[in-house]
């Protein structure tokens, strides 16, 4: 462990990302999940004899976008190359991916690094290296009948964009912050779902350490199909500890591809570099060049959302937001949307941005949420917090009678919109000065010490004669109004 | 009946002189009669046959009969066809039933047009005998010893043994030439892209091209219409204007209808290594294009002496690929035993493929090797271009280029299956247009000692009509192309 401040940890990412189309990449079947094996294979997933790939015209516009995305160079050329090897799941005996020329070529995401005890947080750019267009292999179901491995093609042919980061991280925080920000990116422009569990967004990291201020890049081991950010930082914390002690006791590091263990916490070689494949790369003589011109461009450029660092300057500029609100309100598409939509249905800024990353995301968060329930479907759409707030705002309910409002609407204690939950709860504001006049009178004569107390110059009596108005009314009394009257009658 | 040209077999089909029941029955007679030795064809369906005629039949009742309906061909066995078996050739698909129709078989289905069933060549397309195919050698009809040529023997044999009115074939390399050259008929590989290789079994996929085998041009151009034409199921499909290839052959008359036509003779197709008797008959033809008014010039195709060592780098390169499906584990043969995947894999592909094949997965692993890529398969690319380059310098000079098809007249079986060089030899003056994706054809230019002899046309991208024209002009006034072998009439 206390070794640990003379070696520096180097990590690369290789993210399959699964394209948000309607079919395969190279067909025109189905790309649905968890349907029945083999009913999603048709004669080009199966590789009949004869078949012929036609590229998907959506999974190169998901590529555009994402290039687009990171600023990234989008070559006027691309081509597809035939990756050769032999695997049950894997029906042509060769992948078509890109090799020598892809569809993304040099790119850059920014990260921010979470504060992590006394070290503050900070903005880092992650240089992508090249993203590039490919087909998913099947998937090979072991056991299902006894002493036989089964194929399930399904999944065959499914459009991956495969995203290539240089060796620019140095901690396991900076690898999921990059993670992190590349998995909300794909979904805030809609290329990819982000559904880990179901395999839509897979890792594949890159570790090797070295001494602190040398150069020359350690031997790598790639640690294979990391589907949570958890595991992902626990799997890079492993597995530098593991290079260091190794090298630290005269070992030497292995080129390796490693599988992590989430039950035991380790990382454990699968297969050494040296039996890897010879892949024998060639163009694929079935497909022709992929040709992106400008107006290709433009067109998707034309689609494109706002980017999370525009509107993140937008929300700053238009609604006043501080720094902070407006990063975190950017950090998902959803929370962006969810925000936007808010306020266009009537609600000030800041006190939305207030109810949605304070009450709001609290509810999301909270283990009680075991529905999983999501920002984009909750109980209380935008619509709604934006008439609670409007009722606060023109002072129809106080603050707290709000929280309570929303709590009834979170568990959908009572049916109805807003306004009908605040007559039915008794919780609407009361505005009449007439009666308002006429509880404080009331107030004032009961309490006669207090007046005196008041009268001799003692401030916080007048706090305390507010608190018995407001308990009079029931919580009900508008406190602006509580404190002028009050005012106006102890003057008199 | 047997030697009427698709023309004439329409119009006694339009007329009633014949139905297409009685037609198609005429040629699964001969079929039963003839294909026990010659072997031409590998997989029969009467009743699938004979339900096809009966379909073409109430159409042609019905007076809406296209120009090919009722009339019976023949489909090399690489074709995928819709409940027939589809090998290739090999013991590795002979227990595939295709599921699907390759667009070749469903152009001829649209058309109205009778399969009579799948014809032999050699496994996977490799060979120019069919002496690799795993059913066994074909016989060629005009000397059973010897062959009729590769890959598409079986199609060469039923066109020239009159087993089918006429044939599809396919072209990586010469492989509807050379057996149109070696059975004496007329066999045309168009532009590579203009007809669809969707369900055509894959040998190397940027040279293979499917095309007609059929006694004459006019034949050929009324394929080539059922043919040609777009299909996005295949990316490398050129999306080129529908024609009809028949539209200049009526004006192929008088004494001089080439009068204007420049014939680029390539001097390096004249040199050594061509058989002087087949030389002879070459000269002869294009001595009688003379007379029909073209003009001949001496060209230079400088880069062609490297055809054949650049497509045996490029072939087998995409072959050890293609091939790799093949594995046995969704379909065609897999090992009876084996004790793991590996050795699955291992015995299932020893045993399914001959040795041709594996001697070309074999190179084309090797040349895509890591270390070895760069030497051999990039450099064979760059050839490539050269090869192409030096057709369009050809071009600037003249309008068709013709030469002998093959070096030799049809040779003995077995003669050369023991010596893989001189086998692909046989292709020496056919690969370059592959190589370049450029139309070629070869027409009967006559015999030498009694074995036929062709002539080979080369046209430019997309001229398939000027082809046919050209070739059309001297099947007018010459018949080597109505010759029938004899013992088989």
């Amino acid at each position: 462990m206390m070794a640990n401040n003379n070696w520096e940890v180097v990590i690369g990412l290789e993210t399959h990302t699964q394209l948000k189309t309607n079919t395969k990449i190279f067909s025109g079947a189905s790309i649905q999940y968890g349907a029945e094996p083999n009913t999603q294979a048709d004669e080009v997933s199966t590789a009949l004899p004869g078949v012929l790939p036609v590229l998907n015209g959506q999974a190169v516009e998901c590529a555009i976008k994402f290039g687009l995305a990171i600023n990234a160079e989008i070559p006027e050329r691309s081509v597809f190359s035939r990756k050769n090897y032999f695997y049950p799941d894997l029906p042509k005996g060769y992948q078509i991916s890109q090799f020598e020329l892809p569809i993304v070529a040099k790119g850059a995401v920014i990260i921010q690094v979470p504060a992590n005890g006394k070290n503050a947080a900070y903005e880092k750019v992650i240089n992508i290296t090249r993203a590039h267009l490919e087909e998913d292999a099947g998937k090979s179901n072991h056991g299902v009948v006894e002493g036989m491995s089964g194929i399930d093609l399904n999944r065959a042919g499914t459009p991956l964009l495969e995203i290539v980061t240089e060796p620019d991280m140095r901690s396991a925080a900076e690898a999921v912050a990059y993670a992190k920000k590349l998995h909300e990116l794909v979904q805030w422009i809609g290329i990819c779902d982000g559904n880990m569990q179901e395999g839509s967004f897979r890792c594949d990291v890159n570790v090797s350490v070295r001494p602190k201020g040398t150069e020359k890049l350690g031997t790598r081991r790639e640690i294979k199909n990391l589907n949570s950010f958890k595991f992902m930082q626990e799997a890079i914390e492993y597995e530098t500890q593991w290079q260091i002690e190794t090298l630290e006791d005269g070992g030497k590091i292995q080129q390796a591809t490693v599988l992590f263990n989430p039950d035991t916490g380790e990382t454990k070689a699968m297969r050494s570099k040296e039996e890897a494949n010879d892949y024998r790369y060639f163009p694929d003589p079935d497909l022709l060049p992929l040709e992106v011109t400008a107006a290709d461009k433009a067109r998707v450029q034309a689609t494109m959302p706002e980017l999370p660092e525009a509107m993140k300057a937008r929300f700053e500029s238009e609604y006043g937001l501080s720094n902070y609100d407006a990063a975190s309100l950017t950090t998902s598409r959803d929370v962006a949307d969810y925000f936007v939509e808010t306020v266009k249905h009537g609600a000030q800024a800041k006190p939305a941005a207030n109810w949605i990353l304070g009450a709001l995301t609290a509810k999301l968060n909270t283990e009680l949420n075991t529905e999983h329930k999501s920002i984009a479907s909750n109980p209380i759409s935008a619509r709604l917090l934006a008439a609670l707030l409007k009722r606060v705002q023109d002072n129809n309910i106080s603050n707290n009678a709000a929280k309570q409002v929303f709590e009834a609407m979170w568990v959908g204690e009572i049916a109805g919109d807003v306004d009908a939950i605040i007559e039915a709860k008794g919780l609407k504001q009361e505005s009449d000065s007439g009666a308002i006049e006429g509880i404080i009178d009331e107030v004032l004569a009961a309490n006669p010490a207090m007046v005196e107390e008041f009268k001799a110059g003692r401030e916080k009596a007048f706090n305390a004669l507010i608190g018995q108005a407001m308990k009079a009314s029931k919580g009900k009394a508008n406190p602006a109004q509580v404190n002028e009257i009050l005012k106006k009658k102890l003057a008199a | 009946m047997i030697n009427n040209s698709l023309k004439t077999l329409s119009q006694m089909l339009a007329k009633k002189e014949i139905s297409s029941v009685e037609m198609t029955q005429t040629f699964l007679n001969r079929i039963n009669q003839y294909n026990p030795s010659i072997n031409a064809y590998i997989a029969l369906d009467n009743a699938k046959t004979l339900a096809q005629a009966k379909v073409a039949d109430a159409r042609i009742a019905a007076g809406n009969a296209a120009p090919l309906t009722g009339i019976p061909f023949a489909q090399k066995d690489i074709f995928c066809a819709k409940g027939w078996q589809t090998t290739c050739g090999s013991k590795m698909l002979a227990n595939f039933i295709a599921p699907y129709d390759a667009h070749v078989v469903a152009q001829f289905d649209a058309a109205g047009a009778v399969n009579l069933g799948k014809t032999n060549m050699d496994e996977f397309a490799m060979g120019s005998s069919n002496e690799t195919s795993y059913f066994g050698g074909v016989k060629n009809p005009w000397d059973f010893d010897r062959v009729p040529g590769g890959s598409s023997g079986g199609s060469a044999a039923a066109v020239a043994a009159r087993l089918c009115a006429a044939a599809t074939g396919t072209d990586t390399g010469g492989s509807i030439r050379q057996p149109a050259s070696l059975c004496g008929f007329t066999g045309l590989k168009p532009t590579y892209g203009l007809v669809s290789r969707y369900g055509m079994i894959a040998f190397a996929s940027s040279l293979d091209q499917a095309g007609p085998m059929a006694k004459s041009a006019e034949d050929c151009a009324l394929m080539l219409n059922v043919m040609a034409g777009f299909d996005v199921r295949d990316s490398t499909s050129l999306n080129h204007p529908k024609e009809d290839y028949t539209r200049g052959l009526s004006q192929m008359t008088g004494d001089k209808p080439l009068n204007g036509l420049k014939i680029g003779l390539p001097k390096e197709f004249f040199g050594d290594g061509l058989d002087a008797n087949v030389a002879k008959v070459v000269q002869d033809a294009i001595a009688e294009y003379k007379k029909l008014g073209a003009e001949l010039i001496e060209i230079s195709l400088p880069s062609s002496h490297l055809s054949i060592p650049v497509y045996y780098v490029l072939a087998p390169a995409e072959a050890s690929s293609n091939l790799s499906r093949y594995d046995g584990v969704r379909y065609g043969h897999r090992a009876a035993e084996y004790s793991d995947l590996n050795d699955m894999y291992m015995k299932s592909r020893a045993e399914g493929f001959g040795a041709e094949v594996k001697r070309r997965i074999l190179i084309g692993t090797y040349v895509l090797s890591a270390g070895y890529y760069d030497a051999y398969y990039l450099k064979a690319q760059q050839i490539r271009r050269l090869i192409a380059d030096d057709f369009v310098q050809a071009f600037k000079q003249c309008d068709i280029i013709m030469g002998p098809t093959a070096p030799s007249t049809a040779f003995k079986a077995g003669e050369k299956a023991d010596d893989p060089v001189a086998m692909y030899l046989q292709d020496v003056y056919t690969i370059a247009t592959n190589l370049a994706g450029l139309p070629g054809m070869s027409i009967p230019a006559g015999f030498s000692n009694g074995l036929p002899v062709g002539l080979q046309l080369m046209g430019n991208y997309f001229d398939e009509a000027r082809m046919l024209e050209v070739a059309h002009a001297y099947q007018q006034v010459t018949d080597w192309h109505l010759a029938m072998p004899k013992g088989i009439e």
